[in-house]
């Protein structure tokens, strides 16, 4: 976090926290990306923001190295969210890390 | 196929080529055609590719296992690696060759976690070196998430109805090693000792570790 009169710059500090009930973004994009499909649309919670931030895997994955660092978050899905007939445990769940312009506030 | 004639002290046979029979699929001559248009545009080298390929073979399993024994059996190391995987890793010596982090899981008595990557065949090789071949196969990627208690069952590892089970599809800049319970009856164990129960697999996090003759921690 940014000290006492210190502005951060856009995109400097992650914008989700610890805690924060999100939902996968349901876009359709063509190209590489790296949020499964099985996963989007789907709600959670954020578990732990990921230091520090990182350039945009999809973007990297057309040679663009810079310029699109943002955070990734871990984010935990109950596996009953992601497949309505899911028996296996009630708490069970998937943790996987997504970038921040995949997640809006649920 | 040729097949090539030897001969054994006390017989004479043929043997099947050494190496591979079929034609190469169309993956493996993409591959060999970007290889070859990078060197010949000299954008790497030959030698800078089988450098990476010693990079990868000096990692193995057995770099986890004495990662594993070591947190076993000095708690602040293990504090370390569970609040910095990769940190705790290049403590021992263990480097980095690209920008992965390691999140390090730990199993117990109440959570048993599972690895796998659905896109693709995200892995801790740094310290695992190269995944086995039904990590990055379909069946695996898709049911790990789908129905991991079935496919922990399939490994042998039948995990009791009150123990949450938490699956990490690692997908983008972390990789996961599993810190697999130590097994019952390794009191008396060395690190050394400890560390040759330490499979590939434990730490994947399909199967548990066990003593010799013993049975995993209960």
């Amino acid at each position: 976090m940014a000290g006492p009169g210190i502005v951060p710059a856009l995109g400097e500090e992650a914008i989700f926290h610890a805690g924060d009930r999100i939902r996968v973004l349901d876009r359709e994009p063509i190209g590489h990306y790296r949020v499964p499909t099985y996963l989007r649309g789907k709600r959670g919670v954020v578990e732990q923001v990921i230091e520090p931030a990182f350039v945009d895997n999809e973007e990297e994955g057309f040679g663009r190295n810079a310029g699109s660092k943002l955070h990734y978050y871990r984010v935990a899905i109950p596996l009953t969210e992601i497949w309505p007939d899911y028996t296996g445990g009630p708490r069970d769940g998937l943790y996987i890390e997504v970038f921040e312009t995949w997640l809006e506030k649920a | 196929m040729e097949s090539q004639e030897h001969d054994h002290d006390d017989h004479t046979h043929p043997h099947e080529e050494v190496g591979r029979q079929d034609k190469p699929g169309y993956y493996d001559m993409l591959e060999t055609a970007v290889r070859e248009l990078l060197v010949e545009k000299k954008l790497i080298g030959a030698d800078e590719i089988r450098r990476q390929i010693e990079v990868l073979d000096s990692r193995t399993p057995a770099l986890g296992a004495k990662v594993v024994a070591r947190a076993w059996t000095d708690p602040e190391f293990k504090a370390r690696l569970l609040a910095d995987g990769r940190a705790a890793c290049e403590e021992m010596g263990i480097t980095f060759y690209d920008d992965t982090l390691l999140a390090v899981r730990e199993n117990t008595e109440t959570v048993h976690n599972l690895v796998v990557c659905t896109l693709c065949s995200c892995y801790p090789r740094p310290v695992l070196g190269l995944p086995p071949d039904w990590y990055k196969a379909k069946p695996y990627r898709a049911r790990a998430v789908i129905e991991p208690r079935k496919v922990l069952a399939e490994f042998g590892t039948i995990i009791p109805d009150d123990v949450e089970v938490r699956v990490h599809d690692s997908t983008a800049m972390v990789r996961f090693l599993i810190l697999p319970r130590r097994p019952d009856g390794t009191d008396d164990y060395t690190e050394e000792q400890l560390a040759a129960l330490v499979t590939r697999d434990t730490m994947i996090g399909v199967v548990p570790a066990r003593a010799p003759q013993g049975s995993a921690a209960q």
